[in-house]
């Protein structure tokens, strides 16, 4: 399913919304302004894309900040219990997440290191395909949806999923978020939610939570419609690898290694 | 006819509130379910389907078994079946229904259920599978009605129900193939991802089916004067023994598939199921006994001379029903969340609740079974008891 028009005009009204916000209310903007999306392409396409430079995100293992600064962001709740665990961006060990792409001599900087994980936002996304309500969907930019208020907790998307990157409600969440964050919905108990690419964020024309939070550039968010664009740019110049290609998702989520 | 279902003996209303009862306590566990959240169910983020939707996909095979009876009494004229069609076609009723009950107490929002329709969705499977099951129910509910009633007024039942009968034949097959596709569909999934998983399924559903088939019919030849006909148990007997070969012999086709080709990803799924991985074993000794039970039902069947034999056809079906029973309602949905896609095993063990809701919804077949058994023996004029017992 694509963004419809009426969607679509949302979206565009609340991105000269968000603009007008943050030229006309300097004071209750954002004190430092974060940087700025890059344009669409040449033909006006937008295909949002991330580059993660695992070996920039690995000289610091233990950082948390994009994970703190997303859970922030997006009200995830912080569960006790382990199997009732929300998760958007998360670290997991390199073989688990490549495990097509390592073997037993693999170089000592990432055997056994943490690799950071979030919804690749494939471009032919199962889980898409499975749901029988269309509460999540693929957007004509790429980003993979969730509408919370139609997902009917039938959690089948999260058994076609190939990378674990969704989460159910098992509990309602609310009474575990440390300081709701009233810009950002809250979700209710028995729907799946997972990382939305910030697109609350891109309405504003703001880069996604992470990867303004990342200190060691090792987030790049753009367009990968744009052969100019910095992801574009990376892409070309450094070996990348995506998780499981060969099951044909095309996560839209690329490694530098 | 339905007023039929409400005259019984003390024993029939004891059994009819034993399971009111039963029913009464899942309910209750329900709406704390709904009140809660599915937390208090033993699933988990990685094993994120469990007792539930595999208690679903068992009894969709049991729905699908009525073919068993209906598809030799109507297409191949085997007479022998006349007197049990009826009981195949009620046991798909309660069967559906259970079905439907299983997929809505797994919802995370039942109360959204509708969205089903209001969205629908042609490349969601599950789409389909509402669509195949509610199909399914209304076809066996408008066939049992249609039949029964002329028995009950002693004319020839209207010629439109045979056309009605002959569709619900394949539609057996497409409910079960269905739910094997919601499965073998998911590339995430090695586990359930097998073409082999639909005719498993029907060989599973055709051999357990009919099982339960004969076991119900003992039943009611010990307490009522129905009388099927030792011929008819015999025939069902024997398909009993065919699809149960053919079950095997499939589970064994997939051993070999996993375990020549050394795949490491789908070979785990395997070795949790029968050995454990990283220190569970949850399942192993149920899988164990599955595969002890295949082998002891299969022995005693293939046998004429035992297969005739009253007591031991008991037990070599009530053998097929728990085996079936072991590894589609409680190894296989499981399994193939375990190991997760980022290689953990998760250990899923259900609750004390869920297990309540899930007894609440057997006492909820169960229940409808013996009504609807009820009615068509008062009908039929066969309801009292043979022998003083």
């Amino acid at each position: 399913m694509t963004v419809d028009r009426r969607g679509f005009f949302k979206l565009a009204g609340l991105g000269a919304l968000g603009l007008a916000g943050a030229r006309s209310l300097p004071v209750l903007g954002n004190p430092a302004p974060a940087p700025s999306l890059p344009g669409p392409g040449p033909d006006g396409g937008v295909r949002w894309g991330m580059v993660v430079d695992l070996r920039a995100c690995l000289n610091d293992e233990g950082c948390r900040d994009c994970i703190v600064a997303c859970d922030h962001a997006h009200n995830i709740p912080q569960l006790p219990d382990r199997k009732h665990e929300v998760k958007w961006i998360w670290k997991d060990p390199y073989e688990e997440v490549f495990p097509m792409q390592t073997h037993e001599y693999l170089e000592d900087a990432l055997h056994g290191h943490p690799a950071l994980v979030f919804c690749n936002h494939c471009d032919n996304p199962p889980c898409v395909r499975v749901c029988p309500t269309q509460a999540t969907w693929k957007r004509e930019d790429g980003i993979v949806m969730m509408d919370w208020h139609r997902c009917i907790g039938c959690r089948y998307c999260v058994a076609a999923c190939p990378y674990g990157s969704r989460s159910f409600n098992w509990v309602d969440p609310r009474s575990y978020i440390e300081t709701i964050d009233p810009e950002f919905p809250t979700r209710t108990r028995g729907v799946v939610e997972k990382c939305n690419f910030c697109d609350e964020r891109l309405a504003r024309n703001q880069q996604p939570a992470c990867v303004s939070a990342c200190p060691h550039g090792a987030l790049t968010f753009g367009n990968l419609a744009d052969p100019t664009s910095t992801v574009r740019l990376l892409l070309k110049s450094r070996y990348s690898i995506r998780r499981k290609p060969a099951l044909g998702t095309h996560p839209e989520v690329f490694y530098l290694v | 006819m339905f007023e039929k279902a409400l005259s019984g003996n003390r024993r029939y209303w004891g059994w009819i509130f034993f399971l009111l009862a039963v029913m009464g306590v899942g309910f209750i566990c329900y709406l704390k379910q709904l009140t809660t959240g599915l937390g208090i169910t033993g699933m988990s983020r990685d094993v994120s389907w469990g007792l539930y939707i595999a208690q679903f996909t068992f009894m969709v095979g049991v729905a699908a078994s009525a073919v068993t009876v209906v598809l030799p009494y109507y297409l191949h004229n085997t007479k022998v079946f006349g007197r049990i069609t009826i009981l195949g076609e009620f046991l798909a009723i309660a069967a559906v229904t259970m079905c439907i009950a299983f997929i809505t107490v797994d919802l995370g929002q039942p109360g959204r259920a509708f969205n089903l329709f209001l969205h629908p969705t042609p490349h969601s499977i599950l789409f389909w599978d509402t669509v195949v099951l509610g199909g399914y129910l209304v076809l066996n509910v408008v066939i049992t009605h249609v039949t029964l009633d002329a028995e009950r007024t002693g004319e020839a039942p209207p010629r439109w129900i045979k056309p009605v009968i002959i569709l619900s034949i394949p539609w057996a097959i497409s409910i079960h193939t269905v739910t094997a596709f919601i499965y073998s569909g998911l590339a995430a999934r090695p586990y359930w991802m097998t073409a082999i998983l639909a005719p498993r399924f029907l060989a599973s559903a055709f051999s357990s089916g009919p099982a339960l088939l004969i076991l119900f019919c003992l039943i009611l030849m010990r307490f009522t004067r129905f009388n099927p006909g030792w011929e008819a148990i015999q025939k069902m007997a024997l398909i009993v023994t065919y699809a149960m070969l053919a079950n095997i012999f499939f589970i064994l086709m997939e051993v070999f598939t996993t375990f020549y080709s050394d795949i490491p990803e789908h070979m785990a799924h395997f070795k949790y199921l029968y050995w454990g991985l990283d220190g569970h074993h949850e399942l192993v000794p149920y899988m164990w006994a599955s595969t002890i039970l295949a082998v002891f039902s299969a022995l005693v069947l293939v046998n004429p001379k035992l297969r005739a034999q009253r007591s031991w056809l008991r037990w070599a079906c009530l053998a097929v029903v728990a085996s079936v029973w072991l590894e589609k309602g409680l190894g296989m949905v499981v399994t193939g969340f375990v190991p997760s896609p980022l290689g953990v095993v998760t250990q899923y063990l259900p609750t004390l609740r869920e297990v309540l809701i899930t007894l609440g919804i057997y006492a909820l077949g169960a229940l409808m079974i013996t009504g609807f058994y009820h009615i068509a023996l008062a009908v039929r004029g066969e309801l009292r008891s043979a022998s003083p017992s």
